[in-house]
């Protein structure tokens, strides 16, 4: 009883905290990258900051996922479609701005057209020379196949692993369909050897700079909307969907519906992680449709901690360095690692990082509290009886906010 | 007969699960106001007609009306449950993960869309509605427990009081007291009497005791249909319906 106001007030703690450390890193990180000379012992090195923005889009698209799969228990295995289409929205731009420049030295068309013989640009590459048009579709895109997906998906009641099923099925077709050359979007190459993002180097130290800043303030963002979203009336309303869907409907809510919202905005979340992903590691290829990569993000999502915002972020920064540092030292053993990972969380740690913290906390919570009532006062350890222990009208006790003793300051 | 007056009418109402009549030719009819207990064997269809009433279920054929006029086999679960027909499960089913107070605000009667819910702000008129339901149910000092922790009799009790909070017309109550001890039964029955002041209701019971405490008239089913129906003490002197419950 206590511990729910506790997780409520330890919760919202912790999403400031975040968002606070977020902003801080998207400030404090280029002027150490850029300002600070490579000698300094404050210096951040390049690659660092293209690593850590890397994982930091990770980071954005595990968050997309919690709210689907934490908050609304809609296990997607296809999450990686949306991240990998917003890519493939910016991927577009950031060919189109190469210009004459490219190896055939087309204006218009990108090398991989001209390899083909294409004699014109296709329609569905028209507008993605203005970075505003690709801006829109990396929201727009990945947002509309969530919508019509999930209309189709959730009207029909499909529920449980079928519907994960079929969003690896949805993720898988994309990643064939993606392969063909004919389908205009660079088959198996994809898009690569960017030049320029908003006019300037992609590969300049200060563009990378500027995009792990974005990275980090997209992230802060995500937070905060995914907080706001939450702990509205809706939020409550998308965790009594995960509960108990069919009683939502007999209390007159469309539960197709609460689900149709909550998916297609986390699908634009991830479209936004793909669209900064993609220039800071300076390719798209249909491998990012792989069904392999959308299960590595529910493994990062449930390492962290899934319903708590904060969980899957730390989840995707520490399995994601934790890939790093393996892949570097014993490459061949790193899947059976992610495997074993995921293996240990579902069995050992149900509720993640940031569950194992919560309850560890509440238990001390509750340490004190019973420490303070047997020192002090006497309190009934037995719980009322429903009816007779009360009767009447409401008093002036139940304005209290849980009955129990005040909760102690946490921490 | 008339439609008029009715709360609920089913006329002729049958349903088959692949080819098994759960529900066979069943015709019972409800006045606005009243209270009525039905009773029947596992398998007579108490549960298979609450189905069908609330939109879970379509029946192959009959007639299903609301209130003398709406068609209900026209509508779906939440539009049934928007016009006004509450419903408690046979197993309690609360929202585990919320508190008691946030089970009731998600179910407290008003827009039903995404966009009110996203911007929803507490009136002064809810706040109050929920002190009054907390007070009714008896749950006032659980009010900020998570549901989980509730006992079975206590999850019942929400349950009631989420229906309240949705205020619906009509209720249908599937065995309110299963689990309870003798004086949480006899003071379900109190809460539903006070209920059935303002709403009509239905109560599907196998406690007997329970029933003869509502002091309503009875409906036993069989096979999906209707045995017999009139007071307590005529239906269950009713040579069929002892046969039905002590074997032939």
């Amino acid at each position: 009883m206590i511990s729910g106001k506790f997780f409520a007030a330890g919760s919202d703690r912790r999403i400031f905290v975040a968002i606070v450390l977020l902003v801080a890193a998207a400030i404090v990180v280029p002027v150490l990258n850029v300002a600070v000379p490579a000698g300094s012992a404050f210096h951040v090195p390049p690659y660092m900051v293209a690593l850590v923005g890397k994982y930091l889009c990770y980071a954005l698209l595990a968050l997309s996922l919690d709210l689907v799969w934490g908050y609304c228990g809609i296990l997607s295995l296809g999450h990686g479609a949306f991240f990998a289409l917003g890519g493939y929205a910016m991927g577009m731009y950031l060919m189109r701005q190469i210009g004459s420049r490219g190896v055939y030295g087309n204006p218009d068309l990108p090398d991989f057209m001209v390899f083909l013989n294409w004699k014109e640009l296709p329609w569905f590459w028209y507008g993605f020379d203005q970075f505003w048009f690709a801006a829109l579709m990396v929201m727009l895109v990945p947002g509309l196949l969530a919508l019509v997906f999930g209309w189709f998906a959730f009207r029909s009641r499909v529920t449980g692993v079928y519907l994960s099923i079929i969003t690896q099925a949805m993720t898988y077709a994309l990643l064939l369909a993606f392969f063909r050359n004919d389908m205009g979007f660079g088959g198996n190459n994809g898009l690569t050897d960017f030049k320029d993002i908003l006019g300037f180097n992609v590969q300049a130290n200060a563009t990378r700079s500027a995009l792990f800043a974005a990275s980090a303030i997209a992230l802060a963002l995500g937070v905060f909307v995914t907080w706001l979203i939450v702990s509205s009336k809706f939020g409550k309303l998308l965790i009594a969907v995960r509960n108990a869907e069919s009683r939502t409907r007999f209390l007159g809510w469309r539960a197709e519906n609460v689900k149709l919202f909550a998916f297609t905005v986390s699908a634009v979340m991830a479209g936004i992680a793909g669209a900064l992903y993609v220039p800071q590691v300076g390719i798209i290829n249909p491998g990012e449709f792989d069904p392999g990569n959308s299960i590595e993000v529910v493994v990062w999502t449930a390492v962290g901690g899934r319903g708590t915002i904060v969980g899957p972020i730390i989840g995707a920064l520490l399995v994601n360095a934790g890939k790093s540092w393996f892949t570097g030292a014993l490459p061949e053993l790193w899947l059976f690692a992610l495997g074993g990972l995921f293996v240990a969380v579902t069995l050992f740690l149900p509720k993640g990082i940031v569950g194992l913290w919560d309850q560890w906390r509440d238990a001390r919570a509750q340490r004190q509290v019973s420490v303070a009532a047997e020192a002090g006062t006497d309190i009934d350890p037995t719980p009322p009886k429903i009816g007779r222990a009360q009767s009447g009208a409401p008093t002036g006790e139940w304005a209290k906010p849980s009955g129990g003793p005040e909760p102690q300051p946490a921490e | 007969m008339s439609k008029s007056g009715t709360i609920l009418y089913l006329d002729g109402v049958s349903v088959a699960f692949d080819g098994f009549r759960a529900i066979n030719k069943l015709s019972l009819v409800l006045d606005r106001g009243e209270m009525r207990a039905i009773i029947g064997p596992n398998g007579a269809g108490k549960t298979t007609m609450m189905d069908i009433v609330t939109g879970k279920t379509r029946p192959d054929e009959g007639e299903v009306f609301f209130d003398g006029q709406v068609d209900l086999t026209r509508h779906d679960e939440a539009e049934i449950a928007m016009m006004g027909i509450g419903r408690k499960f046979q197993k309690p089913t609360v929202f585990d993960s919320h508190t008691v107070e946030d089970n009731l605000v998600l179910s407290l009667n008003g827009p039903r869309s995404i966009f009110p819910a996203l911007f929803h702000r507490r009136s002064a008129e809810e706040a109050r509605r929920i002190d009054d339901i907390l007070g009714v149910t008896r749950l006032g000092d659980k009010r900020g427990a998570l549901a989980a922790n509730l006992s079975h009799g206590q999850k019942q009790w929400l349950e009631i009081g989420m229906l309240l909070a949705q205020d619906p017309k009509l209720l249908l109550v599937d065995e309110p007291v299963a689990g309870m001890t003798d004086a949480e039964t006899e003071e379900t029955a109190r809460l539903l009497k006070d209920i059935n002041q303002t709403h009509s209701i239905i109560v599907v019971e196998h406690d007997m005791h329970f029933v003869r405490e509502l002091g309503v008239k009875v409906t036993c089913l069989h096979e999906g249909a209707v045995l017999s129906e009139g007071t307590l003490d005529f239906v269950s002197s009713d040579e069929r319906v002892m046969e039905v419950y002590l074997g032939r």
